[in-house]
C-alpha cells in the first residue's frame, strides 16, 4: 500500500503539519509499525523521528493515543490506535495525524501529550483504603453480579484520554466518572465514595478540563467502550456528596 | 449541605442549569397548553388572560422565570468560558456523534433568549404587534400571524426550542444523575412545537380568524 501521513511535528511551542510519503506498506501492519517504519527512515536520512507514546501494542496499557483523520485512535470502533490495522484505510490515503488536544494535555513533542492530570485526579480519589496485611480471603465480601459487572465495565478504562480528546468541551468527565465508578459500585468503596466523588471532581475541575454537556462524543471514540451511565452516576454520587452526604 | 462547594463544580453548575431548565420547561408546558385557548374562540383565551391576572400568578410567574433564565444563563455562560478554554483546537477533526441539538445548544439558548425579547414586546407589551392592544389577545394573535416573515420568526424560534429541549431534557436528567431514554426528550420537543406552531399555522390558513 501506499499512503501519505500528515504529521504533527513540534519540538517548541509551536507546531506543524509535515507530510510524508510511504510505499510498500503492508495491510497486515499496525498504524504503530507504519510509524516505525517511517522512523527508521527517517534516522537513517539523519532526520528527527517522530515521537510518539506507545507500550503494550496490545490495547491494554493506554499508552498509545492519536487523533487519526479527526477521530480520537482512528475510525475503528473500541480499537486503540496500536491495535488499528492499516487494511482499514485504502490504498493511496491522506491521513492526518495530530496529537490529543486539550488545555489540560500540553504537547511535549510531535504527537506526545503530557497526561498527568489524569494521574492528579486519580490520586485525589481514585483509590480505596484499605489496612495493608494479608489479603483477605477472596469471597469474604460478597459482591451482587450486577454490581461486579458495572465495576468491571468501568475498570476497562486504560486512561488513554481519548474521551478528553474527542469531547467538544475538553471534559475529562467520562475517565473520572469511570474511576469513581469501578470503586464506587463495590462495598469496598464505600466508605470513600462521597469523599471521592467530591476530591476527583474538584481536581478534574481544577486541572483545567471543561464541564460535561452530555455531548456523548467521548463513548464511541473510547477504546474500550465506557458508557455515559458512569457520568450520570458520578453525577448523582457528587450531588448527594455535596448535600445529604456532605458529612462523609 | 455545601451549596457554594457544589456550585464551584462543573456538576453543581449543570445542576443549577437542569433545575432551573426544568422549572422553565414546566413553564412553557404551561404556556402551550393555555395557548390552545385560542381554539375555542376569543372569549376563551381573552378570558383565560384576566384570569391570570385576577388570581395574581402573572408577576410572581415573571420575577420567578426571571430568575431561572438569569441562573441558568449565568451557569451556561460560566461553563462556555471554562470549556473554550479546555478544547483542543485541531487541525482535521470529525464528529462520531454528531447531535445537532447537543451542538447547538449555546447559540441555540440565545437565539431564544433573542426570541422571548421580542416576544415581549409583541405579545405581552404589544409595541411590535399590528393589533397592539392590552387584553385582546386573540385580536392581537389573529393581527400577528397573517404576516408570513411573523409565521416565520415563530415557527424558527420554536423549532430552535425544540432542539434545546430535545438535548436538554436528556442532559438534564443525566446531570441529576439518571439515564433516560433520549426518545423521551425527542418526545417532549415534539409535542411542544406541534402546540406551539398550530396556533400560528391555524391563524394562517385562516383556521382561526
Amino acid at each position: 500500500m501506499k499512503l501519505t501521513l500528515r504529521i504533527w511535528r513540534q519540538s517548541s511551542a509551536t507546531g506543524r503539519l509535515v507530510d510524508y510519503e510511504l510505499e510498500d506498506l503492508s495491510p497486515d501492519m499496525s498504524f504503530l509499525e507504519m510509524l516505525d517504519v517511517l522512523n527508521e527512515r527517517l534516522i537513517t536520512a539523519g532526520d528527527d523521528p517522530v515521537a510518539f507514546d506507545h507500550d503494550c501494542r496490545e490495547g491494554i496499557c493506554g499508552m498509545c493515543g492519536l487523533m487519526i483523520n479527526g477521530m480520537a485512535h482512528g475510525p475503528e470502533k473500541a480499537t486503540t490506535a496500536c491495535q488499528l490495522h492499516l487494511r482499514h484505510f485504502k490504498d493511496g490515503d491522506v491521513i492526518t495525524v495530530e496529537p490529543w488536544r486539550a488545555e489540560p494535555f500540553p504537547v511535549v513533542r510531535d504527537l506526545v501529550v503530557d497526561r498527568s492530570a489524569f494521574d492528579r485526579i486519580v490520586a485525589a480519589g481514585g483509590y480505596i483504603s484499605v489496612p495493608a496485611g494479608s489479603a483477605p480471603d477472596a469471597h469474604a465480601t460478597p459482591v451482587p453480579k450486577p454490581d461486579a459487572d458495572t465495576a468491571f465495565e468501568a475498570a476497562a478504562c486504560i486512561g488513554c484520554g481519548a474521551c478528553v480528546a474527542a469531547c467538544p468541551n475538553g471534559s475529562g468527565m467520562l475517565f473520572t466518572a469511570a474511576k469513581a465508578t469501578h470503586l464506587g459500585v463495590l462495598p469496598q468503596g464505600q466508605p470513600e465514595r462521597y469523599s471521592r466523588a467530591r476530591d476527583m471532581v474538584a481536581e478534574h475541575d481544577a486541572s483545567g478540563f471543561g464541564g460535561c454537556t452530555n455531548a456523548g462524543e467521548c463513548t464511541p471514540a473510547c477504546p474500550k467502550g465506557i458508557p455515559l451511565t458512569t457520568i450520570a452516576r458520578l453525577n448523582a454520587d457528587l450531588l448527594r456528596g455535596h448535600t445529604i452526604r456532605s458529612d462523609r | 449541605m455545601d451549596t457554594i462547594g457544589l456550585y464551584r463544580t462543573t456538576i453543581g453548575k449543570k445542576a443549577v442549569m437542569a433545575v432551573t431548565g426544568a422549572a422553565l420547561l414546566l413553564f412553557v408546558i404551561a404556556h402551550m397548553i393555555g395557548n390552545l385557548a385560542v381554539f375555542s374562540g376569543a372569549d376563551a383565551i381573552d378570558g383565560y388572560g384576566r384570569f391570570l391576572r385576577e388570581i395574581n400568578v402573572v408577576w410572581p410567574m415573571r420575577i420567578g422565570l426571571l430568575g431561572c433564565i438569569a441562573l441558568h444563563f449565568l451557569a451556561a455562560y460560566q461553563l462556555t468560558a471554562k470549556a473554550r478554554k479546555a478544547r483542543g483546537k485541531y487541525e482535521h477533526r470529525r464528529r462520531v456523534q454528531g447531535s445537532y441539538a447537543a451542538r447547538t445548544m449555546r447559540w441555540g439558548g440565545v437565539i431564544i433568549a433573542l426570541f422571548v425579547v421580542y416576544h415581549l414586546l409583541d405579545l405581552t407589551v404589544g409595541w411590535l404587534n399590528p393589533h397592539g392592544v392590552s387584553g385582546e389577545i386573540y385580536a392581537n394573535v389573529v393581527a400577528d400571524f397573517q404576516h408570513w416573515y411573523v409565521v416565520l420568526a415563530y415557527t424558527l424560534a420554536v423549532v430552535a426550542l425544540g432542539f434545546h429541549i430535545r438535548h436538554g431534557v436528556w442532559s438534564a436528567t443525566q446531570t441529576l444523575g439518571i439515564t433516560t431514554s433520549r426518545v423521551i426528550g425527542l418526545g417532549v420537543a415534539v409535542v411542544i412545537c406541534a402546540g406551539f406552531l398550530s396556533v400560528p399555522f391555524a391563524v394562517f390558513t385562516g383556521l382561526v380568524s
